[in-house]
């Protein structure tokens, strides 16, 4: 049972994507684990074959706990392992809550829908029909079904207590011009249909991440004693959830994707996080976290280092400002970015270079 | 289209987005990101959602006519008239 979350102790099992005998590669979802952060899929760090599943869906076990064994390649195949072909299950998020909420397990129904898939009557048909012989009560089940706000706030709160615990924070801020960016995305939206538009976060994402580059202490975690910089940018992105709480989840690599593949990806981030199905690096492999409450309304925000990161970097929303150039008082888009940074790790000075290089970045959006 | 079914049209493109939403509670003039608490991502959602269902194109500037449900709906009928 991987670990999801600062403090996570716990997870449950609700089904399993692969079988016994299945072939399975790194990054593969082997199985859906019920958490604080809602329904995750969790994925193989290895490649090889399942040889043998050890928990059953309905079950809770602690964090550590052996889920499954798997023969790693370059050892044969256990020969009685039966021939299954287990692609990934097509069915629809509605369909998947469905069937937590019923206790069906997905991967043994026969979906009617296009191609296969799984509909929410596909569900309600293998409810009715399923043995009444459930790992868990069914007022159990039912309960662990929908998210469960008040164990995501004792999580946060536990996380952002230990943060402020051990963290020895400094914050720092600066006011950024927004007209060139801005007024740079206005052109690319007006020549992209709807579908492809980008949103101004993503560029913030991309500043952030190449900004790191620049100042590396500041991409890191802390292990132990002392803080271990990380070659790859994973920027986790605070996303708040309709039913109260957030998630952080990982965009891998951001630094070395484009702003379209970044969209994409942070669309499909923001669409997991509210129906289910991130996934478990994305959840534990972030190395910094951007937050932005623009949406809110407040035009600063300083965030709480999420550990065992040692930054995290705030933006507020762009408001209509004077703001003095050439000698001119002029109106302008202005957007005032914040970095929460580890002082066992950096200092102000790192930070301030860290800040004025998003700063740098946004003045010339093309090239990001 | 006529008025009712821009409407119906509009609200239906909204429940894809906040399931929870009271369509008979939605005050038609109040603007929709703060009745409903919609982020940049929900409204660009719902952009793509209405283009979607009524096929008729909306370019960002125009995306404050669309603030409320009154405005989508004054919107999309100007529009689908044709120009």
């Amino acid at each position: 049972m991987p670990i999801l979350s600062a403090d996570m102790t716990a997870g449950t099992l609700i089904a399993w994507r692969k079988q016994p005998g299945d072939a399975v590669k790194r990054g593969d979802v082997i199985a859906e684990v019920e958490t604080d952060k809602g329904l995750i899929d969790v994925e193989v760090f290895v490649s090889g074959v399942v040889e043998k599943i050890l928990v059953r869906p309905g079950a809770t076990v602690p964090t550590g706990a052996v889920l499954a064994l798997i023969k790693e390649d370059g050892a044969a195949a256990p020969k009685s392992a039966p021939p299954l072909q287990t692609d990934r299950l097509r069915i629809s998020p509605a369909a998947r809550k469905l069937a937590v909420e019923l206790g069906v397990d997905a991967a043994n129904v026969q979906g009617t829908g296009a191609d296969g898939a799984i509909t929410r009557e596909d569900i309600e048909h293998a409810a009715a029909v399923k043995p009444l012989v459930a790992a868990q009560p069914p007022a159990a089940a039912a309960a662990t079904a929908a998210l469960d706000v008040a164990r995501m706030r004792r999580t946060i709160g536990a996380a952002m207590a230990r943060s402020k615990r051990e963290i020895p924070h400094y914050y720092l801020a600066t006011t950024i011009d927004m007209q060139r960016a801005m007024a740079w995305l206005g052109e690319q939206n007006a020549k992209r249909p709807v579908a492809e538009r980008l949103l101004y976060g993503v560029l913030l994402i991309k500043a952030t991440a190449w900004a790191v580059r620049e100042v590396p202490e500041l991409n890191a975690l802390w292990v132990g004693d002392r803080a271990v910089l990380s070659e790859a940018v994973h920027v986790g992105v605070a996303i708040s959830l309709r039913q109260g709480g957030l998630v952080a989840p990982a965009l891998h690599d951001a630094d070395r994707r484009s702003l379209d593949d970044l969209m994409r990806g942070f669309r499909g981030l923001v669409q997991r996080a509210r129906s289910g199905g991130l996934r478990s690096s994305e959840l534990s492999d972030s190395t910094i976290t951007v937050t932005s409450l623009g949406e809110q309304g407040v035009e600063t925000v300083f965030g709480i280092i999420y550990p065992p990161q040692v930054a995290i970097v705030g933006f507020g929303k762009v408001v209509e400002r004077p703001w003095c150039v050439d000698g001119a008082i002029v109106s302008r888009p202005l957007m005032t970015a914040t970095l929460s940074g580890d002082h066992r790790v950096t200092d102000g000075h790192r930070g301030g270079l860290f800040l004025a290089a998003v700063d740098r970045l946004l003045q010339e959006p093309a090239r990001l | 289209m006529t008025r009712d079914e821009l409407r119906a049209t509009v609200i239906r493109v909204l429940g894809d987005i906040a399931p929870e939403i009271d369509a008979g509670s939605l005050e038609p003039s109040v603007a929709l990101r703060e009745q409903l608490d919609l982020d940049s991502m929900d409204v660009l959602n719902f952009m793509v959602g209405l283009h979607a269902a009524v096929g008729i194109d909306i370019p960002e500037t125009d995306y404050p006519r669309l603030s409320t449900l009154e405005g989508c709906v004054e919107y999309l009928a100007a529009k689908d008239r044709g120009p």
